[in-house]
């Protein structure tokens, strides 16, 4: 029965983000945070092959004491256990160090089969955790995961490229990131909900998972942001209105060559 | 060690035209910092001829790496061999192409190198303390973050089709057999399926008419065939409709193609931030949809709201009439 690790990102709403208009920076603070919507897709499909093979399901996060509220939500979604890496000296973590964190603490939760996380995030675009966790910990991977089965020791998974797909089988434990097409994740109803509020999350602090502060935060990572700006959209925005759609195609269509793009 | 003992740009991908459009920014990088430029070729039975294209294009040192495990790409024995090339030359700079193989790679590179990787990046200079400053997209697409790597070596991935790889010339380099043990990967493709192409390149396009959620079938889309037809162009699609529907083999956002051509007509595309991100460097933008709220229509310069199945065919009719 396999032991599987989901790790998991909270990430503002981007769609909540607003411009700063005089600098043109977005704001961040103050947005609410979830968890990452593909990062959900990972937690459902461990719960899949939870619910056919048994076993067991970890979720882990870092972040402030606040992300508590999302792990708790994992809990009510399916998750057996879920634990909390927070710390002061975190923050300002980039994928470097905060692959280090997840591979610290997975080492320290024991054996595992499968870790399964997401293909990446929306906020930080990176892809990069799930295929650095695999290198700190020593196992194969298997990227954009499509559709997924476990057969024993082995997992044969559908892998998403630009111009195939790749059928790759491995035996476990190995790594996994999924795409948001594998799955529509489940939403809790409010007994689950009810049930996992009397669960325990803990928490591991740095001191807890045995790293050292040099190793992590923004002092163990090694990219850094000179500075983030949101590119003015310049666009004109017309609503085109008419009697007939003829009309509004053929007013569209004039506005267009007036622009001169079609010209050879 | 001292951040002194790197030296020098080195760029691969396993794809190889790819290869050779990191070589065109390579080399401007290299000669920025006057220091050499080097690729890295991975596989089995490689034609030397491909080496020496690869000096034709840029390089002036080819690492050659031939063995029967590379003759495909797998992550890890290609993270295995591209970071024992990188140890043993210590490149201050490592471009990988942004693949998603290549995306795969280079976290993997990074990390046995213990350093940073910076992901798709579209923008790429030397700044005045001889550090690699990129540029990439952020928050769904939304924003453009600038960001370099205090620790050595300097890891990107490169967005394809973002640079052009050099005309090739007669130049001198130098052809270096890499030798390394090369360890079995532990996963095995066991099928390949191909995707079935349909449209041609949408990167080089110069007038894209594409489909979303509001169109209801795959046959539906002769609606935008004939339009595009009209304007000598290709159609493509958002996300849902090629990763869940298959009704293409690629769609057009962040996390898919990222297109620039002169005309954008986006049919029945609600316009999350996903898709407009891919679409931003479209010269004109048009937008068909039902919804007056739709997002898309604050990402275009012209708009219709209303049924597509009707509009559609009178945007090509419209084109035939007034084009003559």
């Amino acid at each position: 029965m396999p032991t599987i690790i989901v790790p998991f990102k909270q990430i503002v709403d981007i769609k909540e983000i607003k411009v700063d208009p005089s600098t043109q920076t977005p704001i961040t603070v103050g947005i609410p945070r979830k968890i990452s919507d593909v990062d959900k897709n990972a937690l459902e499909e461990a719960i899949k092959i939870k619910e056919k093979h048994g076993g067991k399901i970890i979720a882990i996060t870092v972040g402030p004491p606040e992300a508590k509220t999302a792990l708790r939500e994992t809990l009510a979604m399916g998750v057996d256990e879920a634990y909390l890496l927070s710390d002061p000296i975190f923050e300002g973590s980039d994928t470097l160090a905060t692959a280090r964190i997840l591979a610290k603490t997975i080492e320290k939760l024991g054996e595992f089969d499968l870790i399964i996380c997401g293909e990446m995030s929306l906020d930080g675009l990176a892809a990069q955790v799930g295929p650095r966790l695999a290198e700190l910990l020593d196992v194969p991977q298997i990227t954009y995961v499509r559709k997924v089965t476990v057969e024993g020791d082995k997992v044969i998974a559908e892998k998403d490229l630009e111009e195939e797909y790749e059928i790759v089988e491995a035996k476990m434990p190995v790594l996994l990131t999924v795409t948001r097409e594998i799955n529509e994740p489940r939403i809790p109803s409010l007994r689950d909900i009810m049930k996992a509020s009397r669960k325990e999350i803990k928490t591991w602090t740095a001191n807890d998972i045995g790293i050292s502060k040099e190793d992590v935060g923004s002092e163990g990572s090694a990219v850094q942001i000179l500075k983030v700006t949101v590119p003015k959209v310049e666009r004109k925005g017309i609503l085109v209105e008419a009697e007939t759609v003829e009309e509004a195609a053929e007013e569209v269509v004039k506005m267009i060559l007036k622009e001169g793009v079609l010209r050879r | 060690m001292s951040s002194n003992e790197f030296k020098g740009v080195m760029v691969f991908s396993e794809n190889f035209e790819i290869l050779l459009e990191l070589l065109g920014k390579g080399r401007e990088l290299a000669d920025k910092l006057q220091v050499e430029l080097s690729a890295v070729l991975m596989g089995h039975n490689i034609d030397e001829e491909r080496g020496k294209d690869l000096i034709k294009h840029g390089a002036d040192k080819v690492y050659i790496v031939d063995n029967p495990i590379l003759e495909q790409f797998n992550a890890e024995p290609y993270a295995d061999v591209l970071s024992k090339i990188a140890s043993e030359y210590k490149p201050e700079i490592i471009l990988i192409g942004a693949t998603k193989r290549g995306k795969e790679l280079a976290p993997r590179v990074a990390t046995k190198l213990n350093t940073g990787c910076m992901t798709e990046c579209t923008k790429l200079d030397i700044d005045e303390e001889r550090r690699l400053v990129v540029t990439r997209l952020v928050y769904g697409g939304s924003s453009i973050a600038t960001e370099y790597s205090r620790v050595k070596p300097q890891i990107a991935t490169v967005s394809p089709h973002t640079f052009e790889k050099l005309a090739p010339e007669e130049r001198k380099g130098e052809i270096v057999k890499f030798e390394v043990e090369v360890k079995e990967p532990r996963t095995k493709v066991v099928e390949r399926k191909k995707k079935e192409i349909v449209g041609e390149r949408l990167e080089e396009a110069s007038v894209i008419v594409a489909g979303g959620r509001g169109i209801r079938s795959k046959e539906d889309f002769k609606l935008l065939e004939e339009l595009a037809k009209v304007l000598n162009g290709q159609v493509g699609c958002t996300r849902p409709i090629a990763a869940d529907y298959g009704w293409f083999t690629n769609w057009i956002g962040i996390s898919g193609v990222k297109i620039k051509p002169k005309l954008y007509i986006a049919v029945g595309i609600s316009g999350a931030i996903q898709h407009t991100a891919g679409i931003m460097d479209s010269k004109i933008i048009v937008a068909i949809n039902k919804d007056e709220e739709a997002p898309i229509f604050k990402a275009a310069d012209y708009g219709i709201v209303g049924d597509l199945y009707k509009i559609v065919p009178a945007l090509t009719e419209a084109f035939k009439k007034l084009l003559k």
